[in-house]
């Protein structure tokens, strides 16, 4: 199975897991069975069903917009990442 | 970097004394040391990116370096902010890093603008004559701003972020590559980005990325080496792991595929919803400005728990918070727990969510608190969602920073 990584602002969704094995021959099937294991990420990640524009997949280094998108195949020892929008570490 | 000004600074026989490690290199030699004193920096911010970049880039040789930042330095800055110390607390962080420099080296030039960054200003600050500019800035809107106005002025963009033990690499460059917006088109909501107050940084991280962000300026001053054009560094402190991605052109970019002159700054806390500085006017939308939250001080707090009264005082806060303080007699749930329990109930779904919210009686006056104010005020305005009375409902003011002011002064703040 690939294996995705959760970054930090988003392990408060998946119990502190920061590595996640999925289903899936597709990014889109992989992302679907991972909010399927973890549903309170799926507001982080889709909006509908649609990936939110400031999410970013990569595998391994390739963004997946340029490849395929959703539709992008992969294989079961593809590392796809998460990549979080992060500005700071302020603490107030 | 076309860009970059081929300008050349004398050194005096002190100066290749002081930088001969860097002039024995023939990677940098006389001319390249003589390029780092011609040149000009620009840094954003004199925080925990800024301070490790002050301090190297000073002593590297950095002729001019500009610093814009409008805080006072504060207590709790120091465990990650290493140019400032205790003898600096409550002064201009600007006088506090610029004394600093000047000590490690008095060849420079330091440039200070005691003002935030904003949209007004930001091309004027811009337009003086930099090289270079590094966003060592900790939120959206100051993010998108520079990006945006380093490229309509073609400027570089050197750009380093971090959150707890994670750190970002890269130089954005609309001229040569992608910028910032390309890779992050727009920000996420403000309900959707861990709070501040969720977040912390371990103090350590900004001195690996801001060290990161030195060494990418100087390598563009230098013209050596391949720079963070185009491609992105992950740092995972934990599993001490770096990782490069590729970062691509975007041919649609709002901002670095249009002619520079067209780039208009925006407003650019109304495009984040967010506050970029604590002076700043905007307020957020968010979930509590819809409803009209009432409040009490941490006195009425201390009197119901004294007498028994039948209000549950709730605490918030983070668990890893209640063990740098916490108020006796109070029931805990953090407010993540609320909030998903709330997400949970909306979508549908029971057990665990109902799990949670079991444990707050529907029937009890509530008074919920946290480390200052805010959290709790979402809390109060989640469980209004879920059948809690918002009249039964009080919000703590300031929280148990207000606790440890008024009513035990031994309590550490944090």
């Amino acid at each position: 199975m690939a294996k995705i990584r959760i970054p930090t602002p988003l392990r408060a969704y998946t119990d502190g897991a920061s590595d996640i094995e999925v289903a899936g021959g597709t990014v889109g099937e992989a992302l679907n069975n991972l909010v399927e294991q973890h549903p309170d990420l799926r507001a982080h990640l889709f909006n509908d069903d649609e990936l939110r524009s400031f999410v970013n997949i990569f595998i391994d280094d390739e963004d997946i917009r340029f490849l395929g998108g959703l539709d992008t195949e992969i294989n079961n020892d593809d590392s796809l990442r998460i990549i979080p929008s992060i500005a700071g570490g302020r603490f107030k | 970097m076309e860009s970059l000004h081929e300008r050349f600074a004398e050194l005096s026989n002190d100066e290749v004394k002081r930088y001969s490690r860097h002039v024995i290199m023939p990677e940098v030699g006389m001319d390249g040391q003589r390029r780092l004193k011609a040149s000009s920096v620009l840094l954003i911010g004199t925080g925990g990116l800024g301070s490790p970049l002050a301090l190297y880039l000073a002593a590297a040789g950095i002729g001019r370096i500009g610093l814009v930042d409008y805080d006072v330095v504060d207590f709790t800055n120091l465990q990650r902010q290493v140019i400032h110390g205790v003898s600096t607390v409550g002064r201009s962080k600007l006088d506090s890093a610029s004394d600093r420099m000047l000590d490690l080296n008095p060849d420079i030039e330091v440039v200070k603008y005691n003002e935030p960054l904003t949209s007004e200003n930001a091309l004027r600050i811009f337009g003086e004559d930099w090289d270079i500019v590094i966003d060592g800035t900790d939120n959206f809107p100051t993010r998108y701003l520079v990006n945006d106005a380093c490229v309509k002025l073609g400027l570089p963009n050197v750009y380093g972020s971090i959150f707890r033990f994670e750190g970002q690499l890269s130089v954005f460059y609309g001229d040569a590559g992608p910028c910032y917006r390309c890779m992050f088109p727009e920000p996420p909501p403000p309900g959707l980005v861990p709070s501040c107050a969720e977040g912390g940084v371990l103090g350590i991280l900004p001195g690996t990325i801001g060290t990161m962000q030195a060494t990418e300026a100087i390598k563009l001053i230098l013209r050596i080496g391949d720079p963070m054009i185009g491609r992105m560094m992950l740092y995972d402190a934990l599993e001490m792991s770096f990782q490069t991605i590729k970062i691509r052109k975007d041919p649609n970019c709002p901002v670095c595929s249009i002619a520079k002159e067209d780039v208009a700054l925006i407003d650019y806390e109304q495009f984040c919803g967010m506050p970029a500085h604590d002076h700043s006017e905007f307020s957020s939308v968010e979930d509590t400005d819809y409803i009209d939250i009432k409040t009490v001080t941490v006195h009425d707090v201390r009197a119901v728990l004294e007498n028994g009264d039948d209000v549950v005082v709730i605490d918030v806060r983070d668990p890893h918070e209640w063990d740098i303080s916490a108020i006796d007699g109070t029931l805990r749930i953090p407010k993540p727990d609320i909030q998903l329990a709330k997400n949970g109930i909306q979508a549908g779904r029971k057990l665990w969510e109902e799990t949670v919210l079991n444990e707050i009686p529907k029937d009890k006056t509530l008074y919920l608190h946290c480390r200052s104010g805010k959290r709790s005020a979402d809390s109060i305005a989640y469980l209004s969602e879920v059948g809690y009375e918002l009249d039964k409902m009080y919000n703590v003011e300031g929280g148990i920073l207000a606790w440890a002011d008024q009513i035990d002064p031994k309590m550490p703040k944090y």
